[in-house]
């Protein structure tokens, strides 16, 4: 029961009805997205200030500090807005809109529940990898646009690592596509009987690591480091144009949660109902026949996973510190590409192998003992490769930090003047 | 009620431009730019000629793709070069560099 | 209607920023229109139902193409480049030129292809497509590009081309010694 099906119910078949439910639908998404900003901030102080055993927020708006945020967006938009001079003005002014467009155009295929979703894509994974890539350059335009060479270099810096972590990520969203044999949202809900997650783990948590990096959260945050680059690309900008990139920040991280949750985590889909009820030979209740009930139903599970990951997305900024930047990319090219690209072949081989009527278990429990193969055979060679380093420093009689970060060859090199 | 041609003008006019973009600009990058307008344009008219003579088949869009992996490639190499004659001769302008000139 | 309104829509952006990249002083902004006719294109792809190339035209080109060029103009830049003339001694016939092309492009599309919208004429409108041809497009394509009969060797050339220029790209532009970074 989808909005256009009431609209087509009350003005008949006719040509504008699609263009004002498309424009309903557009409407209610992005309002949405821009007010619950709102309560995301709040919830992140909060949650973060008690990990770090302090109480946050909790003055403005009675004891828990709900209307803190709305202070903020308000201090925000009365600040002065300063211009730095020699700053290219169209470049300065279009690069926080962009990054806002960017962000809240991806979220026209996210299935909020059977019937709630913008646009059906067949091509809905795609179309999503595709609006994030364009985000990348604006931060590049931010950093060049405020004439400011530090701004630049911080902008060189988060594009290095949003466009090496867009590799990862791209292929570890394509195992499940390869296991769902579709590309739109929709279908990999319908297709999963099993939640990705705990059938290829191992994908679910690479995409985990590149949506970090990809969204600049902690600890991938370089981009923002605040106590390293006081603000990276965005220095020059105040009020309300800063306030664009943090409100994309934080659409940014909800769709990712909001992502993991659809395609690793079952999205308004409880399959351990359908298993538990095939197990015992009841009828497997589907949601999306089950009409308005059904979509609340969604709604409220879809929404529960996604604050769900949403939370672990705190939980780890409040916990880790920061990676440095050549750690950052070392990691990604060393490790997760090869990694991942191990992975996609074999499950894309396992999927052929395995004749099309098989149980749906027996099919999960392969994947799963191939991913498990997969990480013992990766930490068995880091740890021999480990050993074989740590051997060298123990001969060349320094520690293995030194030879790591090269300390050990500019103190030879010094001593041989 | 698209009819094809209108697909086939924009896809001339766009090339056209790149055409005057690739002659009459001085600057390399410039001229690579131009050149990636020309290479879109040829894209629409390939994927228009798909859509309305043999949709049922993905040979068109097949060939389209194949065209934006060469494109992008060819402008990878080509600014490569464009930075490494950049560091060596100091200038990027396309008249300047006539060392095999005569 | 709705879809003649959006066709011109499409065709002034496309056309207008192309207008805008080949003659706008400043390298930075014609950059930037560069872009938004690449969005244009890919708009024109959303129209013609070739969802998965419109995609791929904004991952491929805005998303990697563009950044590539602006990191090219960043780093080859003067600091006497925004006096510099845009164009050469060749402007004048280069237009001149391309407008004749364009005239001469022009008449032979009108002459096979009729330019008048209504139902009449061949090619006036698409034909349209059932769902279910819409819907298994992509993975039509992607059957293609492993088929033997189809196109599994222009694909596997296609990676090796492009792994080639990447190596080369790199190779290229590594810098020689160490006063050149």
């Amino acid at each position: 029961m989808s909005l256009t099906d009431l609209l087509y119910q009350i003005f008949g078949n006719q040509p504008w009805v699609d263009l004002i439910a498309s424009l309903i639908s557009i409407f209610t998404i992005s309002t949405f997205l821009l007010l619950i900003v709102i309560f995301l901030i709040w919830l992140e102080r909060k949650v973060i200030a008690r990990m770090q055993d302090r109480i946050g927020p909790n003055r403005v708006g009675g004891r828990y500090g709900a209307l803190q945020t709305v202070a903020d967006v308000l201090k925000l938009l009365t600040k002065e807005q300063i211009t730095p001079s020699g700053a290219d003005y169209l470049i300065y002014n279009v690069a926080p809109i962009l990054t806002v467009m960017a962000a809240l155009l991806v979220w026209a295929v996210m299935p909020f529940a059977p019937g709630l979703i913008g646009v059906d894509l067949n091509v809905g994974i795609f179309y999503i990898l595709s609006v994030s890539s364009v985000s990348v350059v604006t931060v590049l335009l931010a950093g060049w646009g405020s004439n400011n060479k530090y701004a630049l270099l911080g902008g060189f810096r988060a594009v290095a690592q949003l466009v090496s972590y867009e590799v990862p990520m791209i292929l570890a969203l394509l195992v499940p596509i390869i296991l769902a044999r579709t590309m739109s949202t929709v279908g990999i809900i319908e297709a999963q009987s099993i939640p990705y997650l705990f059938m290829v783990p191992l994908a679910a948590v690479i995409f985990f690591i590149s949506a970090l990096a990809e969204t600049g959260r902690t600890p991938f945050d370089l981009l923002e480091a605040d106590s390293e680059i006081v603000a990276g690309f965005h220095i020059e900008y105040s009020g309300m144009k800063f306030g664009m990139f943090f409100l994309a920040e934080f659409i940014g991280t909800l769709f990712m949660s909001g992502l993991f949750a659809v395609v690793f985590m079952g999205g308004w889909n409880v399959p351990i109902i359908n298993l538990i009820l095939t197990f015992f030979g009841a009828q497997p209740v589907n949601f999306a026949e089950m009409g308005v009930l059904g979509t609340i139903i969604g709604l409220g599970v879809f929404f529960f996973k996604m604050f769900f990951v949403y939370m672990i997305f705190i939980w780890i900024r409040g916990t880790w510190p920061r990676v440095r930047v050549d750690q950052i990319l070392n990691f990604n090219w060393k490790l997760l590409v090869p990694i991942t690209l191990v992975m996609i072949l074999v499950v894309a081989v396992l999927d052929k192998l395995i004749p099309p009527g098989t149980n749906e278990l027996v099919r999960a429990s392969l994947h799963l003992a191939s991913n498990i193969l997969i990480v013992f055979v990766t930490l068995e060679i880091l740890r021999r490769n480990g050993r074989r380093r740590r051997m060298q420093a123990v001969q060349a009689g320094t520690e293995l930090e030194e030879i790591e970060t090269g300390a050990h060859d500019i103190a030879e090199a010094a001593h041989a003047h | 009620m698209i009819p094809l041609s209108w697909y086939l003008l924009v896809a001339a006019a766009l090339f056209c431009i790149g055409l005057y973009g690739v002659f009459a600009r001085r600057n390399a990058v410039a001229i690579l730019m131009a050149i990636e307008l020309m290479l879109n344009a040829v894209n629409i008219n390939l994927v228009a000629f798909w859509r309305y003579v043999t949709p049922e088949e993905s040979t068109g869009m097949a060939w389209a793709v194949f065209v934006l992996t060469v494109a992008a490639a060819e402008a990878a190499v080509g600014l490569a070069l464009v930075i490494s004659v950049y560091r060596n001769r100091d200038s990027v302008v396309a008249d300047d560099l006539d060392l095999m000139k005569n | 209607m709705f879809e003649q309104i959006l066709f011109v829509l499409l065709t002034i952006i496309t056309l207008g920023s192309a207008i805008v990249v080949v003659t706008h002083r400043n390298l930075f902004h014609a950059a930037l229109a560069l872009m938004v006719s690449f969005a244009g294109v890919a708009g024109f792809y959303i129209t013609l139902d070739a969802g998965f190339l419109a995609a791929a035209q904004l991952l491929v080109y805005i998303g990697a193409i563009s950044i590539l060029i602006i990191f090219a103009i960043m780093m080859t830049r003067r600091l006497m480049q925004a006096t510099e003339q845009p164009f050469n001694s060749q402007r004048g016939l280069s237009i001149v030129g391309a407008l004749a092309s364009l005239v001469i492009m022009a008449l032979v599309i009108a002459q096979y292809w009729p330019i008048a919208p209504n139902s009449e004429v061949p090619m006036a409108s698409k034909t349209i497509l059932e769902d279910a041809i819409l819907q298994g497009s992509v993975a039509e394509l992607g059957r293609s590009f492993v088929n033997v009969d189809a196109f599994v060797v222009p694909f596997e050339l296609a990676s090796v081309l492009l792994l080639a220029a990447l190596v080369g790209a790199i190779l290229v532009a590594w810098p020689k010694t160490e006063d050149q970074t």
